[in-house]
């Protein structure tokens, strides 16, 4: 899960990162009630921050200064509302403006390939990393650190002397890079970047900006983190909706529904369709979605409710290989779920392909065979299916 | 031969009284897998009857091993104790121990498998997030389907469940020396690399078909690897190619950041390798029938 700026910096403030003061505001108005506070204890002088889960946001004019309550209340006019990069502005952090002497970067994440994690530190901050290591890869450090032993003092300081940061900036970089690696563990994240780092005129080490990244897979001993950052906002609803019922769902773009089971075979069925639908006038997989080994009719008949509230969906893929799970189990779950549709006034009306292969395939098929589904249409392979369920979607489209 | 599980294997679980060890347990069993004992520190001293017979629960998996002469761990303990139950079994000095258990924090795999490192990698690890191991015929270790395809003489390396269990399928007429599922995290143990080496090394395996998946480099670091190393015949297969940008597909390894690890890169470092890259599971299957055939 990708945390708001705003967020991630109430994160750093708790482990002592220092951070500018701010606060977030949801309208024009509070923005400018904001900016009076600050005014009130002698900072005139605000930065009004669009609040979206996209970088890019200072290109896109979401982040600008305000010398006042008034200009802070008519850029947050401005900003909210905004969209970038596909996300809608609805909140702005206002927060006191830095004088700012130096910007660097600073970031801990995971290591894929070496298996281990990593910290990037430079001289250079306030643009893309990634821009940087282009354009002048001297400037870019990037340290392991081992899992085991962490970053203490020693660690914090090779990392922010090997980013080539100034002698003045020294020791309040270090101390911010011991806190923020506390946040990376403690907090379970996966990515935590400060871009940027910066040194005030006064000689401050400050994270001016926040990005934080959770392990959704830490869920489970991180409890306050995902209920206090759960974001209803940006989430797809469709995929809320599936989230609540415990469904691995993502929605693409697309005319064919997909359920399968594993990960993988549900990545390669998108693909498989995609193929398919190339010469079909581009019909496209509408989702991924993964009901796992089990696929009990429950399963199941939530899956196909999800799949077919999504109002692009033309056609259904049922994409099942059996292994552990017996295809006849899949088939009387397709049977039973398109019956439980049917109860819940939900009659099914799209055409569904179905592939079983595997354990007890020809059971399975014979189940849905003999149950005479109207909407069921079984295809003995993936290739074929997919074709089959491309070509239906087209139709049906027409 | 085989790579990883022989017939040899002696394989002991940890966790082998909850629903999912003794679900298991007892299919391994029904395979031919030499199934000598399991842990549970709660239940040491008595036994668990798996597919009609009885067999020996310990505290440890150091003491399984001292009364069985075990060699290989299956972990299917909950995600919040797995970290733990791996480096139990890096500290009993098991030589293999697959990570069966979906939902680890990387904290913990990133712990683990430092842990292992700094111990002298003494154990090798299969996953964790992984279906585990199987050399039909001779021992199956995890949750692969015994009864899908035969023994026979291709190696398989795969990230996705699923998808192995497809081209196991596919290709039962054939026949497997050994299928190791790596398992979609962003860290696991045992890499495609490790695999192919292991593969290129085995008597008992004429080609090789390599599984891939969206995230991450390690199908370019394969490549590489082949490119280098492997003679025998490689056949790859990537899923994801209609994978967003930044959304988890499944499997939490499973995503594309920025312009990296896409299919796209992935298929093309492959071919550049001289591997034949499938379209489809299925056109991925005849691809691995003719360069068998070739051999």
């Amino acid at each position: 899960m990708d945390l708001f700026e705003h967020q991630a910096k109430e994160l750093f403030a708790e482990y002592g990162v220092p951070v500018p003061s701010g606060k977030v505001a949801h309208t024009p108005e509070e923005a400018r009630e904001i900016a009076a506070e600050f005014a009130a204890a002698g900072q005139p002088k605000v930065v009004v921050k669009a609040q979206v889960k996209a970088g890019g946001r200072g290109k896109a004019g979401g982040v600008k200064l305000a010398d006042g309550p008034e200009a802070a209340y008519e850029i947050a006019q401005q900003i909210l509302g905004m969209d970038i990069k596909g996300h809608t502005v609805h909140k702005v952090l206002v927060e006191e403006a830095s004088d700012i002497a130096q910007e660097y970067y600073l970031s801990f994440l995971l290591d894929r390939a070496n298996r281990t994690f990593l910290s990037i530190c430079s001289v250079e901050g306030g643009m893309e990393i990634e821009e940087v290591a282009h354009t002048n890869p001297e400037a870019v450090a990037r340290i392991p650190v081992s899992p085991l032993t962490g970053v203490n003092h020693d660690k914090a300081t090779e990392i922010v002397k090997a980013g080539r940061l100034p002698a003045e900036a020294v020791t309040g970089a270090a101390q911010l890079a011991e806190r923020l690696w506390a946040v990376y563990t403690d907090e379970d994240a996966l990515l935590v970047e400060v871009n940027p780092m910066i040194l005030s005129a006064d000689g401050r080490v400050l994270a001016l900006d926040g990005k934080v990244t959770l392990d959704d897979n830490a869920a489970f001993r991180q409890e306050d983190n995902f209920t206090t950052f759960a974001d209803e906002s940006s989430t797809d609803p469709l995929e809320a909706q599936a989230k609540a019922k415990h469904l691995n769902y993502v929605k693409l773009e697309g005319e064919v529904g997909i359920i399968g089971n594993g990960a993988g075979l549900v990545m390669s069925t998108l693909d498989v369709v995609a193929y398919a639908g190339e010469a079909l006038g581009g019909m496209r997989p509408a989702n991924f979605l993964d009901i796992g080994g089990g696929a009990s009719a429950e399963v199941m008949a939530n899956g196909l409710e999800i799949v077919l509230s999504d109002p692009s969906v033309r056609s259904v893929f049922v994409n099942v290989f059996g292994g552990i799970t017996a295809c006849d189990a899949v088939a009387n779950g397709i049977v039973s779920a398109i019956g439980m549709l049917g109860e819940r006034g939900e009659q099914v009306r799209h055409p569904i392909v179905v592939r079983l292969d595997g354990n007890n395939a020809a059971e399975g098929r014979r189940i849905l065979d003999e149950a005479g589904i109207g909407v069921v249409e079984q295809v003995a392979t993936m290739d074929d299916a997919a074709r089959r369920a491309a070509e239906l979607a087209s139709a049906n489209g027409a | 031969m085989a790579i990883f599980l022989t017939s040899q294997s002696r394989v002991l679980i940890q966790g082998i009284t909850g629903s999912e060890g003794r679900k298991h347990g007892a299919r391994m069993l029904a395979a031919g897998t030499q199934v000598v004992g399991g842990t549970n520190p709660r239940k040491a001293g008595q036994t668990v009857e798996l597919d009609g017979s009885e067999v020996p629960v310990f505290g440890t998996v150091a003491d399984t091993m001292a009364a069985t002469g075990a060699d290989v761990s299956v972990i299917f303990v909950p995600a919040e104790r797995t970290k733990d139950a791996v480096i139990e079994a890096i500290d009993a000095r098991i030589p293999l121990a697959i990570v069966i258990t979906e939902g680890i924090p990387v904290h913990d795999s990133a712990e683990f498998w430092a842990y292992a490192c700094a111990n002298g990698n003494t154990t090798r690890i299969i996953g964790p997030n992984c279906p585990g191991v199987a050399s039909p015929g001779k021992s199956n270790a995890g949750i692969i389907p015994a009864d899908i395809t035969s023994e026979g003489r291709i190696g398989l390396v795969s990230k996705s469940g699923t998808l192995t269990y497809q081209m196991m399928y596919e290709l039962r007429d054939i026949g497997f020396s050994t299928a190791v599922g790596i398992g979609g995290d962003p860290i696991i143990g045992t890499t495609h690399i490790d695999c192919l080496q292991a593969f290129q090394e085995d008597p008992e395996t004429d080609a090789i078909v390599m599984i891939g998946e969206i995230g991450g480099d390690a199908e370019e670091r394969a490549a590489d690897y082949i490119a280098e190393h492997v003679t025998k015949p490689v056949v790859g297969y990537v899923a994801g190619f209609t994978a967003p940008e930044g959304k988890t597909m499944g499997h939490a390894g499973a995503i594309i950041s920025g312009s990296a690890g896409t299919a796209q890169a992935k298929k093309e470092a492959l071919e550049k390798a001289g591997v034949r890259v499938g379209k489809t599971p299925s056109e991925t299957a005849v691809l691995a029938r003719e360069a068998f055939r070739k051999q």
